[in-house]
């Protein structure tokens, strides 16, 4: 097994009394595509920002890259109100909330479920904007034009991701104007500008067809490989699931109710019955 | 831009350069149009200032009458001549600030290079000042909601007029009085180069990499901010820096007025900048420019007869009376409110134009 | 302690001018997350109708004119400027509502030649002088207390007991979710404009008894002030905003009394963002997290 990349531990979120994320651990390795499935509203996108620092877990702590990046544990009101496990685990352990910028620039980064693209630029400078975090230019170098051969590796840099996805042809459309499958694809350009270790996809197939879906699953094992990274996706799609995920973890209403390699979790009762139902699937 | 665009940009601002240096050389200086070039280069730079903020960043801020004041007082107090303190500080003494930076240059450089740099100098303090006001303010203010963030400002403004106002600073503010006597730059042109080259910043600005990390925060700021960038720090960068040109107008303002106080500076500034940026097209620095001289030549100039009884060869004086002028104007400016919401240029700058297409891109800009 | 009794009385009096109009700005912010720049200026309106028609009418039509009026301007101004906007983003609907400001004020410039309007024949009997607790002042300032705090009773009981008041409580929680349930929207917000339209304008009638002159620029502190309250009660909650105007009336006179009044208006700002700072929800106001 290829070294730790992410590990989540004790992953809670806890919204007023609700337990959206019930005590969740899990870990991606380095080079791995790693699945997290289970039904509508199981938790799977609050796992996703509470891991990549839009919210603050309740309760939890995430190492990435052999280092703790966000820790936190139940405080204030919480303490009392509290219902999910492990609340003395990390009363001990300094408080780590970073905002999500932070934890990008440590080398993960995240495509969202329902697209968020910038709607008033186009296809190029949606990708060139997430270059902003790498430059090396204040704001005086980048106004008065002093950092020139920066911002033209930039641009060759974003022209060379465009051509890897496939939407160099349409640079210079507005994002909106694109197919839904093609802006899909323009968020995945957009968090690889960012030069990330760590590439979390929510529902990236999500509104494709089998075709589209089919291609996807295999451009995310060729940017594997090519680029070197290492994938987090959720994903109702089962064939691609299937297809190319290393593992697979399985929540249900919060909770972690299997992990295990594809065929290990096709087989699973407990997951079949909460989630994938028998024979033939989508 | 391509080169035809970039060529044809030029020559239309060499165009207005040169009518500018024709209209100084051909009227007085108290000609009514010398003094709407003058208001309107100063209005264009504090409304694209605001669209810096307001249009390109998506931050709701009213407070850009605040950042004006505290620019137009700077170069009101570091400019009036020594001798003249006296005369305009009259309740408090000749105040405490007893020396003005064009006199001290003067006797450095000779009496036009002098006075210039020392003007220039005044009008950098007051955008300095406005910038460092807007670090702090911007603080704790930058966290809220729209709204929030504009009646916060709303109310940041009215906080420093009444400071300003408040005798107990009179030394330096005077108080409630006017301060004036200080020098002006009696060529429009002047104006426009100032002003111009203030713009041109702004414009390199918002085509750079910045610019752009702002229109993603105004976009879509949770995207933005998974891609890396830091929406505290490039809000407060974007507050700031146009609250700096806000001051550096504010100052320009002050000149060209001759006389200020704090009075003049109230919320209904903001509102006709404001007004002006919606009209021009939020995101359109092009459109700040063009409604900014529209703006200003209609109410000081075109529209005077409607205030006077006679327009446009029609003698009413019934209908056209104190009052009438900004009545029609208030109209019209509801009118593009709610029919033409993208203002008149929406989106588009003057290459757009030039290219006669809706905006689409263009290439690596 | 006695010298601050005038004072007292007037802070109360004020701010049961200000929760009248407070209570407006919450209305309409709770259900449509506008800030009505022009309801001041609507305040204002009432009290220029208020003196023309107080002038040349008798009593017992003047007043229902005036409150007839201003509730349908309010209507006017929703319908004209912002259900056109209802679905263009957030800072049009606010820019719309500062033009139909700044129209209402040239208007009335227009109109008024922009010389300050004296009441010349007062309401009576609200505008006779007592003296109360040993401070002479007219009736008004007791009574706008009072009346206010009816009205308030009388508006959440509407509000929590009718079915118009329970579809305004739906429309401010879920927008969208009340359309589609069948509620019928525009009814149930031009509703909201004339109730906070009609309190403006009895608020506009008690408040120019007491300070008898109207100019243009009269609704845009009180206004502004009005919002605060709000803001500092918790924008959406009526007895927050109610709470607030009183806090800040009161304050107000209190600062003047004591001798800073430059500051008077400051002081309400200064309360605004302390408040936006520390707890933008406000006083009685409720967190919302967003879903992303």
């Amino acid at each position: 097994m290829s070294e730790n990349l992410l590990k989540a531990e004790n992953l809670t979120m806890q919204f007023g009394g609700v337990v959206a994320v019930d005590n969740l651990s899990l870990e991606v390795n380095v080079g791995e595509i790693v699945a997290l499935i289970g039904p509508n509203g199981a938790g799977k996108t609050t796992a996703f920002n509470a891991i990549t620092g839009v919210y603050e877990p309740t309760n939890g702590r995430v190492t990435f890259d052999g280092q703790v990046i966000v820790c936190n544990h139940p405080q204030g009101r919480m303490k009392r109100s509290y219902k999910g496990e492990c609340a003395e685990t990390y009363v001990h352990e300094r408080v780590l909330n970073p905002t999500p910028d932070q934890i990008t620039k440590r080398g993960m980064a995240r495509t969202f479920q329902n697209i968020r693209l910038w709607k008033s630029q186009t296809v190029f400078d949606n990708v060139l904007i997430a270059k902003h975090m790498l430059s090396t230019s204040n704001v005086l170098t980048a106004t008065f034009r002093l950092n020139r051969r920066e911002e033209e590796k930039q641009r060759s840099e974003v022209l060379d991701l465009l051509k890897l996805v496939g939407l160099d042809d349409v640079r210079d459309e507005l994002a909106t104007n694109l197919p839904y499958g093609r802006q899909r694809r323009l968020e995945i350009a957009r968090a690889l500008a960012t030069n990330p270790k760590l590439l979390l996809l929510d529902e990236p197939a999500a509104g494709m067809n089998p075709q589209e879906t089919l291609e996807l699953a295999e451009f995310i094992r060729s940017i594997r490989s090519e680029l070197g990274l290492t994938v987090f996706m959720i994903e109702h799609h089962m064939d691609m699931v299937m297809r190319i995920s290393d593992r697979i973890y399985v929540l249900d209403f919060g909770k972690l109710i299997a992990q295990g390699i594809p065929s290990e979790i096709q087989a699973n009762p407990r997951v079949i019955d909460a989630y994938l139902g028998v024979s033939d699937d989508a | 831009m391509k080169k035809k665009e970039t060529v044809l940009v030029a020559i239309i601002l060499l165009l207005v350069l040169i009518g500018t240096i024709v209209l100084d050389a051909a009227l007085p200086s108290y000609h009514i149009a010398i003094k709407v070039v003058k208001k309107a280069t100063v209005y264009s730079l504090v409304a694209v200032s605001m669209n810096l903020l307001n249009g390109f960043t998506g931050l709701f801020s009213l407070g850009q009458a605040g950042f004006m004041l505290l620019g137009a007082y700077s170069y009101a107090v570091l400019c009036i001549p020594v001798a003249k303190r006296a005369g305009v500080y009259q309740q408090y003494n000749g105040g405490i600030v007893q020396f003005s930076l064009p006199e001290i240059f003067s006797n450095l450089f000779g009496q036009t290079v002098g006075t210039t740099v020392g003007m220039l100098l005044a009008l950098l303090f007051g955008g300095l000042l406005a910038a460092v006001f807007a670090y702090l303010i911007g603080l704790p203010v930058l966290r809220l909601k729209s709204d929030y963030l504009a009646i916060a400002t709303l109310g940041f403004a009215e906080i420093l007029r009444a400071f300003f106002q408040w005798r107990a600073l009179g030394p330096i503010t005077n108080g409630s009085n006017l301060l004036k006597n200080y020098p002006d730059f009696s060529h429009a042109t002047s104006y426009i180069i100032l002003g111009g080259l203030l713009i041109a910043v702004i414009v390199l600005l918002v085509h750079s990499t910045y610019g752009r990390a702002f229109i993603a925060i105004r976009d879509d700021e949770i995207a933005a901010e998974a891609m890396g960038i830091n929406l505290a720090h490039h809000k407060r960068l974007a507050f700031v820096i146009s609250s700096f040109f806000a001051g550096v107008g504010g100052g320009m303002l002050a000149m060209y007025m001759g006389a200020v106080q704090a009075l003049s500076f109230k919320s209904a500034m903001t509102y006709e900048i404001l007004l002006i940026v919606v009209i021009g097209g939020i995101g359109s620095i092009t459109g700040s420019i063009l409604t900014s001289f529209l703006y200003i030549a209609s109410v000081e100039w075109l529209l005077r007869g409607l205030d006077s009884g006679k327009f446009l060869g029609i003698s009413a004086p019934a209908i056209f009376k104190n009052g009438f002028r900004m009545a029609v104007v208030s109209v019209i400016i509801m009118v593009v409110v709610l029919f033409f919401r993208k203002g008149i240029m929406g989106d588009r700058e003057l290459p757009d134009l030039i290219r006669r297409r809706a905006k689409r891109g263009g290439g690596a800009s | 302690m006695q010298g601050l009794i005038p004072y007292i009385i007037a802070g109360i009096s004020a701010g049961g001018q200000y929760a009248l109009i407070a209570i407006g700005y919450t209305l309409v912010y709770g259900i449509l997350r506008l800030i009505n720049f022009a309801h001041g200026d609507v305040f204002m309106v009432a009290g220029l109708v208020m003196v023309y028609t107080t002038s040349t009418l008798p009593m017992a039509i003047a007043i229902p004119l005036v409150l007839i009026s201003t509730s349908l301007l309010g209507f006017v101004i929703e319908r004209a400027a912002y259900k056109p906007l209802r679905t263009a983003p957030r800072m049009s609907l606010m820019i719309s509502a500062i033009g139909v400001s700044y129209l209402i004020q040239n208007l009335a410039f227009y109109l008024t030649g922009g010389l300050p309007q004296s009441v010349r024949k007062p309401i009576p009997w609200i505008s006779d002088p007592i003296t109360i607790f040993g401070a002479s002042t007219k009736r008004v300032t007791v009574i706008t207390p009072v009346l206010t705090v009816l009205l308030v009773v009388g508006l959440v009981s509407l509000i929590q007991r009718t079915r118009i008041g329970m579809a305004m409580r739906a429309a401010a929680k879920d927008f969208q979710t009340a359309q589609l349930m069948g509620i019928k929207i525009n009814s149930v917000i031009s509703f909201t404009f004339v109730i906070g339209s009609f309190l403006a304008a009895v608020g506009s009638m008690l408040y120019f008894t007491n300070y008898p002159t109207v100019s243009i620029t009269s609704g845009g502190m009180p206004g502004l002030k009005a919002f605060v309250a709000a803001v500092f009660g918790g924008i959406g909650s009526i007895p927050g905003a109610v709470v607030g105007a009183f806090l800040i009336g009161l304050s107000e006179e209190l600062i003047k009394g004591a001798g800073y009044s430059t500051f008077s208006d400051a002081f309400t700002f200064a309360l605004l963002i302390l408040v936006l700072c520390v707890k933008p929800t406000g006083i009685f106001g409720e967190k919302v997290t967003d879903k992303v």
